[in-house]
């Protein structure tokens, strides 16, 4: 594996002496700029296996550090300090301290597949990105992140009933995540909507929002879902080395 | 026409019951005008879109196989799904079922526990609205039903990320000539051109629009849909096409959005595929559902004299 080591030149890590000679050789200056000499001693050797033991971490360890997915990246586009890449590197160097720094930006992957296209080693970065989001959850390093809670609206309401109904999805998140639906912009959005008086949508809308839509003999379908998810769970958490939970599911 | 898909199975999913209605209606109106019959799947469940994914990807392949397995049971060897979330759902499943035997293993066993059959892979073939009316009818076909033609109307496609991304779930895809490619994806293309628009050169055909995280994470989604639409209006389009419910309402909220909270407004109009070809074969407005978008285009179709 390369050696990408980033953090070495942040501007905490760079020292410039205005004045001093080493051996009898003139290093003053930003021409003879030095790294901060470091030793690290605190790698988590089990992050790697932990986050493989995720959905979508499965294949974590085929990466041959070439870069594709970052350079492909929608979101590194629109923010640099999201680096796939380099997340994948941490995490096989056992780096938690360094992967921490980014903790709070990693759930942010659209999920737009642009890194899985373009990997060679079929390491599936966009699952990388999803299993390294909750492994930061599991382990408490971040709260629950908006699209956690989005995923979590949107599957229960799949798991309960088969199928979605998007006014409840949008209430249900914006509720749980303490956001006002009286929104500015989708207050506009919705009168530019009724303007046109699309009678037959709205009354649809409204019906839905009453009479949930939902799929025939689901129960069994549900029963057999949540007994999974229940088993996964109990999985994951022995596999992260977290104490099982409760009664809960 | 080449006889190919005359009879299919459709399944239109969550949204094109909900948001992304004018789809549903404009994709059946179309069916209706071209003489090609939809059967919708009895009893679907949602595909999982994302979110189910997200938390377990093998039991979004379970939420699919499902639906794969009522086709079959209907006696269709092709499902059609126009929501890019459905058609890579059911195209990745496909593709899981046959490759990994872990989700075979697990979807035999939920199967099993919810008491329907297991779906085998290779029983259904799953199209995207883009394959089915490209194959059923052709370029060619649409010329000659053609009643308003769209000549001057000037069109950037937009195919988002699930249609071509990852491309190992896509095998009929970059196959050469007539075949739909992953990179630079053209049946809407041609499709419009056939109807006499005027396709621009837009390089931002399968970028993405932020969908994933369109409420979770707007203040991004609204910046990569503002990329999507100055773009287009700097290649001279007039429209945006699109042939993804959750694709299309995006770009319409946020350029709502993008306008509200950035004061950056943008002109170009958002209209699904269906809805133009719709028009151009002589369908009225209304019966394709504009109605039904919050992105206003009447003026555009006073101007261009589309969808009397």
């Amino acid at each position: 594996m390369p050696i990408h080591e980033k953090s070495l030149i942040r501007p905490e890590n760079l020292v410039t002496h205005e004045q001093l000679t080493l051996e009898g050789v003139d290093v003053s200056g930003h021409w003879s700029t030095f790294i901060r000499s470091r030793v690290i001693t605190d790698y988590n050797e089990a992050m790697e296996e932990e986050i493989a033991a995720l959905p979508g971490g499965e294949y974590i360890h085929r990466c041959w550090q070439c870069g594709s997915c970052t350079n492909s990246c929608t979101v590194n586009a629109v923010n640099p300090d999201f680096n796939p890449r380099y997340w994948i590197y941490l995490i096989r160097m056992g780096l938690e301290e360094e992967l921490l720094r980014d903790k709070d930006i990693v759930w942010q992957c659209v999920s737009c597949n642009k890194c899985t296209y373009a990997c060679p080693r079929d390491v599936n970065p966009e699952g990388v990105m999803k299993a390294t989001a909750h492994w930061l959850e599991l382990k408490g390093h971040t709260a629950k992140k908006p699209s956690m809670e989005f995923d979590e609206v949107f599957s229960e309401q799949v798991f309960a009933t088969g199928k979605i109904e998007e006014g409840r999805v949008l209430r249900q998140f914006f509720a749980r995540t303490g956001q006002s639906l009286f929104q500015d912009w989708l207050v506009a959005l919705v009168r530019g909507l009724a303007i046109r008086r699309p009678i037959g949508l709205l009354a649809r809308l409204a019906i839905a929002s009453i009479f949930r839509p939902r799929t025939r003999g689901w129960s069994r379908a549900r029963a057999a879902i949540n007994e999974y998810l229940g088993e996964q769970e109990t999985a994951q958490r022995r596999a992260l080395g977290l104490e099982q939970r409760g009664s809960e599911r | 026409m080449t006889g190919k898909y005359r009879k299919v199975a459709y399944y239109p999913g969550c949204a094109l019951e909900g948001t992304g209605h004018a789809y549903n209606r404009s994709t059946t109106a179309l069916g209706q005008a071209l003489g090609l019959d939809l059967v919708e799947l009895k009893n679907w469940n949602c595909c999982g879109a994302m979110e189910v994914k997200n938390l377990d990807p093998k039991l979004q392949t379970y939420l699919s196989a499902r639906n794969l397995g009522i086709a079959e049971k209907m006696g269709f060897e092709t499902v059609m799904a126009p929501c890019n979330g459905c058609y890579h759902n059911l195209k990745k499943a496909e593709y899981d079922l046959a490759h990994d035997p872990a989700s075979r293993g697990l979807v035999g066993q939920l199967s099993q526990k919810a008491g329907h059959a297991a779906y085998e892979p290779g029983g259904v073939t799953t199209i995207h609205a883009l394959d089915w009316i490209k194959e059923a009818i052709g370029e060619d076909g649409l010329r000659e039903r053609v009643k308003h033609s769209l000549k001057g109307v000037k069109i950037a496609n937009y195919y988002g990320c699930m249609y071509t991304r990852p491309r190992h779930i896509f095998p009929e895809k970059d196959k050469g000539p007539g075949s739909e490619s992953t990179s630079k994806p053209h049946f809407m293309d041609d499709l419009l051109a056939a109807a006499g628009a005027e396709c621009v050169d837009y390089p931002l055909k399968t970028a993405c629009c932020g969908g994933a995280h369109t409420l979770s994470d707007s203040d991004t989604s609204t910046k990569l849909v503002l990329n999507l639409l100055t773009t287009a209006e700097a290649c001279g389009a007039d429209v945006i096409a699109t042939e993804c419910p959750t694709c299309h309402t995006g770009l319409e909220m946020h350029q709502v959005r993008a306008a509200r909270v950035l004061g950056k407004r943008t002109r170009v109009k958002i209209l699904y595929f269906t809805q133009l070809l719709g028009m151009a074969l002589g369908l009225s407005a209304r019966r394709v559902g504009v109605q039904e978008n919050m992105s206003d285009a009447c003026d555009l179709f006073r101007e261009k004299g589309l969808g009397r």
